[in-house]
């Protein structure tokens, strides 16, 4: 993967291929820390205990129209590229957990990528899942909760462009302004 | 560009209310991005922000687009499925920002399927 954020994007479809309605996305940078820490965690149907340890596989998958499984592997991969750590842990019926960690100055880091972008794709994609996002840079933090947005839309459909245009804006704007010194 | 406010989104609401009332009814085209790993992957994020270009510059709302998984297909994503309603649904294959354009103007708008990047007609 070239982004960060499609990981983040792909993890996620993980979740709502899992059955899940509601998905949470973390990003964490700490410039103190030198850290990048993702956490994506889903309220679907969970991973039974024996197959866990097989799901960073990259010749293990569930799925039976192919013989791999990249996704959690790739991102895997890419934690433990940058000096980071992976985990997973999940609860049949309750959900699951993935995150990552990534040395921000590393050099084999990706760019974290159009964030904006991969998650307005969710929304667009999944209407009816809902999403929370929350960016935290250094000491400062948004969030973004689709449940809020379609509390004020009323019955207006979250998957309208018009929407999806605000919300990209609303995420690109809320980034920038973390970031400023 | 200033930062948006729940104002902005009240008044948006009501703006896409009123156009909706006019124009109530299901999907008569679904388009489907195969969003695996394989698919986000080859690009299937950027076919979806084409998708959300081409309808914020189109009226019609009976358009529906939305995410699935793999279909098997890796080597030739990003997939992508338009099916519009009463005819059979047809496969794109290798789906970039220009081929998806064009598949929106011609398939989607004006019902001409585009056979030079059909990987498959479900029958």
């Amino acid at each position: 993967m070239r982004e960060i954020s499609l990981h983040i994007l792909d993890i996620a479809e993980n979740g709502i291929a899992a059955a899940a309605d509601l998905i949470k996305i973390k990003i964490s940078e700490s410039r103190l820390k030198n850290l990048l820490e993702i956490t994506v965690s889903d309220n679907g149907k969970g991973i039974a205990p024996e197959l866990i340890k097989k799901v960073t596989d990259p010749f293990f998958t569930t799925r039976t129209t192919r013989r791999v499984g990249l996704g959690l592997s790739l991102f895997k991969e890419a934690a433990k590229r940058c000096s980071g750590e992976f985990n997973i842990n999940s609860r049949e019926g309750e959900g699951t957990r993935v995150s990552a960690s990534f040395v921000l100055d590393h050099i084999d880091l990706a760019p974290i990528g159009d964030l904006a972008g991969s998650i307005t794709c969710l929304i667009m994609g999944n209407p009816g899942v809902d999403f929370v996002y929350t960016h935290e840079y250094n000491q400062r933090s948004f969030t973004i909760d689709t449940r809020d947005i379609k509390r004020e839309l009323d019955g207006v459909s979250i998957n309208r462009p018009e929407v999806l245009r605000y919300i990209v804006d609303m995420i690109k704007v809320s980034i920038q302004e973390l970031k400023e010194d | 560009m200033g930062k948006l406010t729940i104002e902005d989104l009240k008044r948006l609401r009501e703006d896409t209310r009123k156009k909706t009332v006019l124009r109530e009814g299901g999907a008569t085209v679904n388009i489907t991005v195969h969003m695996g790993t394989c698919g986000i992957a080859a690009g299937a994020r950027e076919v979806m922000d084409v998708l959300l270009e081409e309808l914020s510059q189109t009226d019609r709302q009976d358009i529906h687009v939305m995410n699935s998984g793999c279909m098997g297909m890796c080597s030739s994503e990003p997939n992508v499925t338009v099916e519009v309603k009463g005819q059979e649904p047809i496969i794109y294959q290798h789906v970039d920002k220009n081929r998806m354009r064009q598949i929106f103007k011609r398939h989607v708008l004006k019902g001409e399927i585009q056979t030079d990047f059909a990987l498959a007609r479900i029958q």
